[in-house]
């Protein structure tokens, strides 16, 4: 809502010297959204003038057709002659009014006037358009051209209201009231402790039976509707600049004078408006529901299919308006153009001051996506007291400004409705706020919102009129707070139980983000959205369950619909963009959610609000949701270990995205069961497959390794990019708790080293195991630390892996003999299991 | 050592005499004086205190001496022995010295060369930060709830108070998730807001409840300088018997005190959310001006651009209708809730000036974040 502060003014007596800022503040704080001050008509100086034009001579020979003309500014160029000016704009004849802006002056912008030569003449000044002087959409596409009435030489700075401040206000959804200047005052009234010179105070005449026929179908809809009729307006009545100008300050264009003159009032009092011209009006106004199949062009030429549930407003043919969003065009006023075309302009009209009920309009209007001025003050709810006076003052602006005759008949059709009082004690504010305001302080702010408050310690409160939003107590203490100031709430802290600090799960999420960064990995989360082809890209089958998606109705992109099952595609492309950014040697992680669709997906219902859902239907919603576990994933390219003066750097393998896996397994104390594997977009014979046990079976959580060439070339990705995905949240529920101390023997170690030659497909961890296994208790610790395969000295197809095997007793030093029988019984079991001989 | 002697030899006799005892003494001395080194050093140690030098043979030739002369001749020879070693000793510790100062001059370093051979990883500071806020209300006594990202419409809009028709649902610029007839009907969005799991909280949690829940929200809104249709929010609700709106001021201003130093508070604006009453919009004192830029035109304010104050977000005393939604009696019960973006305050709090830098994943971004923030 933007409030010019010189319109402001009328209905709150400001202190002069208040500025646009001033008030801004005030009203910033009693809780009104005031996002911008526009200063308009800033730097502006004259000398800017009525001018009348006396000759006009078309130049020749220039690419645009250029007129110099001389105009008459009276005196205002000090010699009384006729300013010589050259324009380029062709809407205006001898003898019109125009503004001049003569040498001397400065136009917004900075734009100082001076004499100067163009087109092979002097010009002393300028016409002025409304663009030119900041005016705003004043719809001419030109210059100004004033009503004859205007005296020549007037200064047009203050004729045009051209130097003022308007106030921007973000107006919230519960203060539709301040839709209007009349809202707006009544806030600005009581900031300053000012009386309010309210605009809606008329003398209405009272309702009467020879109004214009109204009938209302639907009163719960429409509980109020005031028609009155005015008729003799003079078809080449204009808007008078003082109005033109209100309606372009608050961002309005003006058109033509009933229609101007609604949206003034509208613009005042906040009650949309709507004027009929009566000639085409046939027989009685109805409001009711829309048919099936009916339907309506609106103003804006558009023709709309209307829903049984559109309230609309009729006459005998059928609907001429959808109520309370905008007119029809059957029943358009015509202005004084419709008679420069030919046809008869509007003399006798028809004023609608209803209301309707939010709901109604706001569904029609989002049905319809047509958002208007009247629209948007209805669903915020208008002040159904108002109608009658803004009836009134829109038949008084036609009666004065078009010549008109108020008719006498006066319409009211109004559904009863009881007053909707609230009761609180009187120090519920206080309770609310913690703050001590007491009875009479709460009182006396609620009657400055304009409620009747009765009672002694439980108050009885009727909101006015205009505030549909005081429904319950606590709107009530919200006012009596922003009254006294939020600012001078102090400022206390509650005492909340003793907690017990994060989660098993939350700690491990945040180990899990260290122990990877820790690893030199750097996290990079990626919006959830992807393509379809996405999965084509990593090589998944048909029927692999990752290709199940959730899919949005309005995704941003038509490319990327699907929310992912998958880490991979989006953290891939972060991985590109580094890498094309020219970031090469890469290790990115990142863990979030993942979202699978239920095998029969459900809807989720609208349960009630006024009792809290049963535990039955709580399970229900959530059964409607997809499952959505978190995963962790990691992405590796170029360099893992750098090169430089300290010697050679290693590029990143698939033995990099199977630790990452491992370090995460380690963070969950889960026990991470590493086998070969196979499967989509990894690399078929480096793919490692990553399962965890729980009650006895196994379960696949993920794969680790490097990435398909395929996969790589599809998605445009640096060579041997590895890759490790895994559900985070199955790894938890098989971890461990704390872990447990081993015992610690200080006794001395018996070192025995073992080569076995194996088959070059036997997977070290089960040779591994079956040492661990066959070595027994006294075993410390084993470790892998060559592997060799020569043909010549093992064979075709054998390896040879050579394992530091580490005893310990705790009671005892070991005898060379106990472990060698232990290393012995380790290499039999190995041998039995896998196929393991000793290296001779 | 030899075996006691009867017959005494006067060819070695003659060897412990005192002077010959002091000649070999001396002579010891002089070599190790004379060693220039630690290898030199090791050889007239060899030489003059080994099993063969001179003072080791006058040694063993004392069991050869008459019963009588043994004492005086074992005094000396001791006496010399002493002297020898200890010089040793001495010459030991002084070319140890020379090779320490020496030898490790040969072998340093250039301690400043750069050493990046594994690059440091990082987390999010988007991750961080959240945890940071996190962590001052875990030690307050909050928990951390989380919840689903994709939420039912129930959770995300109508228990918040937000029915239907309520101008407030239109404005939110929400993703629907599509039912099985492909189109809107699910009734499950992307949550707009991480409110959904201060319902969530209400209805799993025992009263009083006290939790604060961060996560990603979702908006239909293009990516650009400052916005993203993936963005982070922290929510607090605190559910009481006798909680005000001053304990909500209070839990503000600890909370701009923790993250950004003693000094600062928080001012509140009336507003309106359909979840809250009394609601506010929430600003922080600007942490960098202290609110000094203010009509100062000589000492302008980037961060808030002289308006002495930043937005932070939005807040109030939770809604009796949400309560009554969740099954908590709100006679006897109240509260406060707020929230707000973690995109924004990392953008004022460490200058961030493109949204995009947050969301694309450049490592350049992240790195310099580290651990915590």
């Amino acid at each position: 809502m933007r409030v010019p502060l010189s319109w402001l003014r009328e209905y709150v007596d400001l202190p002069a010297t208040e500025t646009g800022r001033d008030v801004q503040a005030k009203l910033i704080s009693a809780g009104l959204e005031v996002e911008t001050v526009e200063q308009l008509g800033a730097g502006l100086k004259g000398p800017l003038v009525v001018g009348q034009v006396l000759t006009i001579e078309e130049l020749e020979g220039f690419k645009k057709p250029i007129r110099f003309c001389t105009v008459d500014v009276g005196t205002a160029n000090g010699t009384g002659e006729p300013q010589e000016i050259v324009c380029g704009a062709r809407n205006f004849a001898v003898g019109d009014k125009v503004v001049v802006v003569l040498p001397g002056a400065t136009l917004p912008g900075g734009f100082s006037i001076s004499a100067r030569k163009t087109y092979g003449k002097t010009s002393h000044g300028m016409i002025c358009s409304s663009d030119e002087l900041g005016m705003g959409d004043d719809g001419t596409k030109g210059i100004i051209v004033l009503p004859p009435e205007h005296e020549v030489g007037t200064d047009a700075i203050e004729l045009l209201e051209l130097v003022d401040e308007v106030l921007d206000i973000a107006v919230t959804p519960d203060r539709g009231y301040c839709l209007s200047l009349r809202g707006v005052a009544r806030e600005a009234a009581t900031a300053y402790g000012l009386p309010l010179l309210d605009p809606a105070l008329l003398d209405v005449p009272a309702p009467n039976a020879f109004g214009y026929p109204v009938e209302v179908s639907d009163p719960a809809a429409c509980d109020r509707f005031t028609a009155r009729t005015v008729s003799g307006l003079d078809p080449e009545a204009r808007s008078p600049i003082w109005l033109r100008r209100r309606l372009q300050k608050v961002g309005m264009r003006p058109i033509s004078l009933a229609v101007d003159i609604t949206n003034y009032v509208m613009m005042e009092l906040g009650q949309p408006l709507h004027a009929y011209d009566r000639n085409l009006v046939q027989g009685a106004i109805g409001v009711r529901r829309a048919e099936e199949g009916e339907k309506l062009t609106t103003l804006d030429g558009v023709v709309r299919t209307l829903d049984t549930e559109d309230l609309v407003i009729t006459d005998e043919r059928g609907p001429i308006g959808l109520a309370g969003v905008m007119g029809g065009a059957n029943t358009e006023i015509a202005d004084h153009e419709a008679t420069e075309n030919g046809e008869s302009a509007s003399t006798e009209v028809v004023i609608e001051a209803a209301h309707f009920d939010a709901v109604a309009i706001a569904r029609t209007a989002r049905r319809h996506k047509l958002s208007s001025e009247a629209s948007r003050r209805f669903e915020r709810g208008v002040d159904p007291l108002a109608a009658a006076a803004a009836a009134q003052r829109t038949v008084d602006l036609l009666v004065l400004l078009a010549g008109g005759t108020a008719d006498a008949g006066v319409t009211e059709a109004v559904a009863p409705s009881g007053p909707r009082a609230i009761t609180i004690p009187a120090d519920h504010p206080d309770k609310v706020a913690g703050v001590t305001y007491g009875r009479e302080t709460v009182v006396r702010r609620l009657q400055d919102v304009g409620c009747d408050v009765a009672g002694q310690d439980e108050l009885t409160v009727t909101p006015p009129s205009w505030r549909p939003d005081l429904t319950d107590p606590n709107d009530l203490a919200e006012e009596v707070i922003r009254l006294e100031g939020y600012e001078n709430l102090p400022s206390t802290l509650p005492k909340p139980p003793s907690g017990r600090g994060l989660t098993h799960r939350q700690r491990l999420h945040r180990r899990v983000g260290r122990a990877l960064a820790g690893a030199g990995y750097v996290e990079a989360p990626n919006y959830p959205f992807i393509s379809e082809q996405v999965f084509d890209q990593l090589g998944l089958d048909a029927g692999d369950p990752v290709r199940r998606v959730v899919k949005l109705v309005n995704p941003l992109s038509d490319e990327e619909p699907a929310l992912r099952t998958s880490l991979l595609p989006g953290l891939l492309g972060a991985l590109r963009r580094n890498d094309g950014r020219g970031s090469h040697d890469l290790a990115l992680f990142e863990t979030g959610l993942v979202f699978h669709p239920r095998e029969e997906p459900g809807v989720a219902v609208r349960l009630p609000v006024d009792r809290r859902p049963t535990d039955e239907e709580i399970a229900e919603l959530t059964a409607a949701l997809p499952e959505q576990p978190r995963h962790v994933a990691v992405v590796l390219a170029g360099a893992r270990e750098q090169a430089g003066w300290w010697g050679k750097g290693r590029p990143a393998d698939w033995a990099d995205a199977v630790e990452a896996a491992r370090t995460v397994a380690a963070e969950a104390g889960a026990e991470l069961l590493i086998r070969k594997g196979q499967y989509g977009p990894w690399h078929p014979g480096r793919c490692a497959e990553l399962a965890v046990a729980a009650d006895g079976t196994e379960r696949v959580v993920g794969h680790a390794g490097e990435l398909h060439p395929r996969v790589l070339k599809a998605l445009g990705l640096p060579a041997r990019t590895c890759a490790m995905e895994l559900d985070l949240d199955a790894l938890e529920k098989v971890g461990d708790g704390a872990p447990q101390a081993p015992g610690i023997s200080t006794f001395p170690v018996a070192t025995q080293d073992v080569a076995l030659v194996v088959d070059e497909f036997v997977p070290a961890v089960e040779v591994e195991a079956a040492l661990r296994e066959g070595a027994g208790e006294l075993l410390e610790s084993i470790r892998l630390f060559d592997i060799y395969e020569n043909a010549e000295q093992l064979g075709e197809g054998r390896k040879s892996l050579a394992y530091a095997l580490r005893f310990r007793a705790g009671d005892r030093t070991l005898t060379v003999d106990e472990a060698s029988a232990a290393r012995d019984a380790a290499v039999a079991l190995a041998g039995e299991r896998t196929g393991a001989v000793l290296r001779g | 050592m030899s075996a006691p002697n009867k017959s005494y030899d006067p060819v070695e006799v003659e060897a412990l005499k005192p002077e010959e005892i002091e000649r070999m003494r001396d002579e010891a001395l002089a070599a190790f004086t004379a060693a220039d080194s630690l290898d030199a050093l090791q050889e007239a140690k060899v030489a003059h205190t080994g099993g063969t030098s001179p003072l080791a043979l006058a040694n063993r030739e004392i069991g050869a001496l008459p019963p009588h002369a043994k004492a005086a001749a074992g005094k000396l020879v001791g006496q010399a022995r002493g002297a020898v070693n200890k010089a040793l000793a001495a010459r030991q510790a002084e070319l140890e010295v020379e090779r320490d100062a020496r030898v490790l001059v040969e072998e340093a370093v250039d301690v400043t060369l750069p050493y990046d051979r594994v690059p440091a990883g990082a987390r999010h500071p988007l991750t961080t930060l959240s945890e940071r806020i996190e962590d001052i209300f875990v030690a307050m006594g909050y928990a951390v709830a989380e919840g689903p990202e994709v939420e039912a419409e129930w959770f995300n809009f109508d228990a918040l108070n937000i029915g239907p028709d309520h101008p407030a649902r239109g404005e939110q610029d929400t993703f629907f998730v599509q039912g099985p007839q492909g189109g809107a009907e699910s009734g499950v969005v992307l949550r707009t807001h991480t409110s959904p799991v201060q319902i969530r909280s209400l209805l799993g949690r025992e009263l009083p409840v006290y939790v604060i829940c961060p996560g990603r929200v979702y908006r239909t809104d293009e990516l650009d300088a400052t916005h993203t249709p993936v963005f982070h929010q922290v929510e607090l609700l605190a559910i009481d018997e006798g909680l005000t709106m001053a304990d909500l001021k209070g839990t503000l201003d600890h909370m701009v005190q923790s993250l950004f130093g003693e000094g600062m508070k928080t001012r509140l604006r009336p507003n309106f959310f359909p979840f809250t009453e009394p609601s506010a919009e929430m600003d922080m004192l600007c942490y960098v001006c202290k609110g000094e830029s203010v009509g100062n035109p000589d000492r302008p304010c980037r961060t808030c651009s002289s308006e002495g104050w930043i937005e932070l977000g939005g807040c109030g005393m939770v809604n009796p209708r949400v309560l009554t939604a969740c099954g908590v009696d709100p006679e006897k019960y109240s509260g406060f809730a707020f929230g707000f973006g973690i995109e924004r305050m990392l953008m004022f709090r460490h200058n961030v000036e493109d949204m995009r830098d947050m969301v694309e994943g450049d490592v350049r971004f992240t790195r310099p974040f580290g651990m915590e923030i």
